[in-house]
């Protein structure tokens, strides 16, 4: 388990982390391919938005270690004008 | 048969493909891919409209996706370009946080450029487009920019490095057809980017006197998708398109405001 700074409602053992808006609870040590993985996403389908930082190195992913308070956004296309 | 050669259909090319930004395209009519009943039909329509650039937007992906899987399982970006665009931005910030969002999915880096400025009517904020073309072409995007009918903004896009000015024939989604034609023709004349009209095309009329300004190629979405018969009707906008292009080249008649006989006046029976 990993050392640092405990929100209140972190359950040891766990990240808390928002994800196109809503909260998300994930393993510690999870990692963003990870994250893609429980959502059943493609990572080659979908961007990826980490703290307004696009992530756009997809073979990165599975080295980036979630963190609590980690804010998400994860779009693709869809039909539009 | 003896004069097979004399009924056979004449072709007749465009002399100048439709080139934006050094890429050259196969069609001069956009078409978007929204509001359509299913993927299967919008499929069926882009394949009828001959379109090679097709617009897609950028939306959070629905976590709990009931059936929601993304559009590019229906379009094969191999066969199409895919032209991302900013709809429903606000402000240029976010339009250019979109416009990265879609180059980072690694397909081009061109965009829609739009940033509306009001809710009811849709019209582009000019002031935020601007700044926004400024941003995005400093970083290498090919912006395509959706705006008014103002010869003056027209102009100050292009400065700003746009790689082909979008302006509307009326307001989008409206199905208005061309409300001011003036401002279009002046556009195209005093721009040397390609002009893409953008939006407000109702009908197969609406896009063939929309050509017949002259202008380099059409966007349109609604037109399409919101008619009965969206594949038909995208059959209609592709001979439309290619029919008004070929009426500008040709050059129309003068109008004239009396009647001039097209049979010949000499030769007429004895009374």
């Amino acid at each position: 388990m990993t050392q640092g700074s405990v929100v209140t409602e972190t359950i040891a053992g766990e990240v808390v982390i928002i994800v196109n808006g809503d909260e998300r609870r994930l393993p510690a040590g999870s990692t963003v391919a990870d994250l893609l993985a429980s959502l059943k996403l493609d990572p080659r389908t979908v961007v990826v938005e980490r703290n307004r930082t696009i992530l756009r190195d997809r073979s990165s992913l599975a080295m980036l270690e979630l963190a609590t308070d980690d804010s998400f956004e994860i779009v693709h296309f869809v039909g539009g004008g | 048969m003896a004069h097979a050669d004399l009924i056979s259909p004449v072709t007749i090319t465009d002399p100048q493909p439709l080139v934006i930004a050094g890429r050259e395209f196969r069609s001069r009519l956009m078409v978007g891919t929204g509001k359509y009943a299913s993927n299967a039909q919008m499929v069926e329509a882009i394949e009828a409209s001959g379109a090679e650039v097709v617009t897609v937007a950028v939306r959070r992906v629905d976590l709990d996706r009931a059936k929601d899987e993304g559009i590019l399982h229906h379009l094969d970006p191999e066969h199409f370009f895919l032209l991302a665009n900013t709809a429903g931005c606000y402000s240029a910030g976010d339009a250019v946080r979109y416009a990265r969002l879609s180059r980072a999915a690694g397909f081009n880096e061109w965009v829609k450029l739009e940033v509306i400025g009001d809710q009811e009517t849709l019209l582009p904020d000019t002031q935020g487009l601007l700044e926004a073309t400024e941003t995005l072409v400093s970083e290498g995007f090919k912006v395509l920019a959706y705006t008014n009918e103002d010869l003056v903004t027209a102009l100050k896009l292009e400065d700003a490095g746009a790689a082909a000015v979008m302006p509307l024939a009326s307001p989008i989604g409206s199905g208005l057809g061309m409300l001011n034609p003036y401002a279009i023709r002046i556009i195209k004349q005093r721009l040397t980017v390609p002009v893409i009209v953008d939006a407000g095309v109702g009908t197969a009329s609406d896009a063939c006197i929309v050509m017949e300004q002259g202008v380099d190629g059409i966007l349109m979405n609604t037109g399409i998708a919101a008619a009965k018969d969206p594949v038909r009707m995208a059959a209609a906008m592709k001979a439309a398109v290619e029919a008004g292009r070929n009426a500008y080249l040709a050059g129309r008649m003068p109008r004239r405001e009396i009647a001039v006989p097209s049979s010949p006046t000499m030769g007429m029976l004895g009374s």
